[in-house]
């Protein structure tokens, strides 16, 4: 039961950066032009080649052991190696150095839908996509039915899938997927598909499977799912394990490691999602409840103002702030591209946003909030975790709070009606 | 999703009574003993993927769903369905018809010009797609080679395979213009599997490594339609390879599809000298053409997700 089943010793892997990496020449042209140049300049002996050895290593010095029937939650911010540990795992692209031996048929749900071809019905896509996840005929046609049902697509099997909803083709293929029968099981956040009941039917099964005494390596932003599916989590940072052990004690030094970061002079980040614009960057996000009260503590049902300072104002800047829960799970976005008429563009505020909330319709507990800053009509900037506050108990609207044994993360004005 | 919300310490409720009940089929479907062997994945060079007979073995199922998948999404939402793959033959034979045998008048070794461009516009045809078709596959298909594994080299193959029944289909007209022509094939038309299969090595050889220079470079989708204008120029279709005086005439069949075109005719029609000298020569040629595709192709294969 406990032979392992992937072994990792000293993986690598490394990307080289640029347009198309490698030569930095993406048409065959300055292909051709650079060989020659190099060529040129290897005859006359004047200096090293011309190519530039700029490289990213996305995974380095990885060491993890993971045994038959392990079930293993993979996270860490974006861009720490999650994805590519993935691919190199299930062997779309190789690793540049060290080695992983895998031990056992490994389907892999690094994308739902994949192969799904718009022309094809229903029934011939679940053959397809079937087979490129690795499934056998006979397996398809036994579980065909199962899949069908799964998806709740009965009566559309002999429709083209491109005249199916997005709901529909998004659950034909999580189906699909679901009713893989690999001894390792890979799967990259795939559960955020569908509507609420399908979701949680989903879960349902991930959570079956992961029962059956399958490997699974799971990769989710959402802690609240890597906590009820595994064991073990391994925490990946600048494409390094960072921590590996029991599901809370990691998920643990994950959230220390948000905070952390999120303390830190926010500028030093590198994770950020501004695409390389960042003509302006957050550098600071403060929760108050008034100008003057203290940072980062506010009290449910008060008002509360979240500021975001920026490096530099931008013509027709706008912000979007989302309040996520201590387990990773988002509670609300706010954009002010959706605009009201009570927003204001104010010459005279400076290099700083400000979202003012009438009553702050959370439970106490800690919340952090991930920002993305637009300007100059491109994404300027994005930070996952860039600041963190608690919320206190309090009242909403003349009735207190739920402090706990409370269900749900939100507290909202409302008024009974009941007999007497 | 409410029951993700609470933070507190412990299993979190998030899951729901299975929803299914479990009595259809056990969890011992897995099966371990025949596939639980070490695969290790590290770092490779040189010949490892492709070629190896035992990789491709294990994925065959998948090469035939591309295959199928290739041949059924060609015709659906089209009015004339598999006609297409008569009318572009019989189209060009038209205008070859027109131009280069009535017009220019370009011999035709003896037989009716029409029947003569037809016999080798069948064989080209195929050719001329699938080559076109596979030195596109893989960009077509970007979004399955960066998500998943099989051997890459299926999605140029089921294209090439794929165009087989096309083939098929105007080899069945072509036959019957020959018998309405009052030309019996002879015993030589056995040898037309042979030719199939120098057209198939050809077109894949040298479809999969155009396959993956275009994953790096996009040039090659221009390039492509160009070349093989030129390429049909260069093959026996309009005008017959005896305008060509031997030696070079044997040696222009280094053109693979020289032989094939060649041969075509020969074989469906039943008349003329067994130009086999041409045809060994192509099937040598074909054979060379697929051997090195294959290994240009297998070289810069473990890159294609990064690139693709």
């Amino acid at each position: 039961m406990s032979s392992s089943a992937i072994d990792i010793h000293g993986l690598g892997k490394r990307y080289a950066l640029g347009l198309h990496g490698g030569y930095g020449s993406d048409t065959l042209r300055e292909r051709i032009q650079h060989l020659s140049r190099n060529a040129l300049r290897k005859a006359v002996r004047r200096g090293p080649p011309a190519r530039q050895e700029r490289f990213l290593w996305a995974l380095r010095d990885l060491d993890i052991k993971i045994d038959s029937g392990d079930v293993v939650g993979l996270i860490g911010h974006n861009g720490a190696g999650k994805s590519t540990l993935l691919k190199v795992l299930s062997r779309i692209t190789e690793p540049s150095e060290g080695y992983a031996e895998v031990t056992g048929r490994v389907g892999s749900l690094l994308e739902v839908g994949t192969g799904f071809h718009p022309e094809l019905t229903g029934r011939e896509n679940i053959f397809l996509n079937g087979s490129i996840l690795g499934m056998r005929r006979t397996e398809i046609n036994a579980r065909f039915d199962e899949i069908v049902e799964f998806a709740e697509i009965e009566r559309f099997l002999d429709t083209p899938v491109k005249r199916y909803s997005s709901g529909m083709s998004v659950r034909l293929a999580f189906a699909v997927a679901a009713h893989l029968e690999p001894e390792i099981l890979l799967v990259d956040e795939v559960l955020a598909v569908g509507d609420a009941s399908f979701q949680r039917k989903s879960l349902a099964k991930m959570n079956e499977v992961a029962r059956q005494g399958r490997t699974v390596i799971f990769v989710s932003h959402n802690l609240a799912i890597i906590q009820a599916l595994c064991e073990r989590v391994v925490l990946l940072e600048h494409g390094k394990v960072m921590a590996d052990g029991p599901v809370r004690s990691t998920i643990d030094s994950y959230l220390r490691q948000l905070e952390s970061a999120a303390s830190a002079d926010l500028l030093q980040r590198t994770d950020r999602e501004g695409r390389g614009w960042e003509e302006s960057m957050v550098k600071r996000i403060e929760v108050r409840e008034r100008e003057g009260g203290t940072a980062d503590v506010v009290v449910g049902g008060r008002p509360a103002t979240i500021v975001v300072h920026v490096t530099e104002v931008l013509p027709a800047m706008e912000c979007q702030l989302t309040i996520v829960d201590s387990l990773g799970h988002p509670l609300m976005t706010m954009d002010s591209e959706i605009s009201s008429e009570r927003d204001v563009r104010d010459d005279e505020l400076g290099p700083r946003i400000e979202c003012e909330i009438g009553a702050l319709p959370l439970l106490p507990g800690r919340y952090r909030i991930d920002v993305l800053l637009k300007g100059n009509s491109h994404i300027q900037d994005g930070l996952q975790a860039a600041s963190f506050f608690d919320v206190e108990a309090g009242v909403m609207d003349g009735r207190p709070i739920p402090v706990s044994g409370a269900e749900g993360n939100l507290a909202v004005a409302h008024t009974w009606r009941l007999p007497s | 999703m409410r029951e993700l919300g609470v933070a507190s310490a412990g299993p979190i409720p998030i899951l729901p009574k299975p929803m299914q009940t479990e009595t259809a089929q056990p969890p011992a479907a897995i099966a371990p003993t025949m596939t639980s062997e070490t695969i290790r994945l590290q770092p490779t060079s040189g010949f490892s993927r492709v070629l190896s007979p035992h990789e491709l073995w294990r994925y065959r199922e998948l090469a035939l769903q591309i295959a199928v998948r290739d041949i059924t999404v060609r015709y659906r939402q089209t009015a004339l369905g598999a006609a297409w793959a008569v009318l572009q033959p019989v189209g060009f034979m038209i205008v070859f018809t027109l131009f280069f045998g009535h017009l220019a008048g370009v011999a035709s070794d003896g037989l009716p010009y029409a029947l003569f461009s037809l016999s080798g516009l069948v064989p080209w045809t195929y050719f001329a797609t699938v080559l076109l078709l596979s030195a596109e596959s893989l960009v077509n298909n970007s979004a399955l080679v960066s998500k998943v594994y099989f051997p890459r080299i299926f999605v140029p193959a089921g294209v090439v395979a794929a165009g087989l029944v096309d083939l098929g289909i105007s080899l069945v007209i072509l036959l019957v213009v020959v018998f309405v022509s009052g030309f019996v094939p002879s015993a030589a038309i056995l040898f037309l599997p042979l030719l199939v299969a120098m057209a198939m090595l050809t077109a894949l050889g040298v479809g999969a490594a155009l396959a993956a220079v275009n994953v790096r470079y996009r040039d090659v989708r221009y390039v492509i339609p160009f070349a093989i204008q030129m390429w049909l120029f260069a093959t026996p279709v309009a005008y017959p390879s005896s305008l060509i005086g031997e030696p070079w005439r044997t040696v222009s069949a280094l053109n693979p599809m020289v032989g094939v075109v060649e041969g075509f005719r020969w074989a469906t029609l039943g008349t003329g000298d067994a130009p086999l000298a041409m045809i060994g020569v192509s099937a040598l040629s074909a054979c060379v053409l697929f051997v090195a595709g294959l290994a240009y192709f297998d070289r810069v294969e473990r890159g294609f997700a990064d690139f693709v």
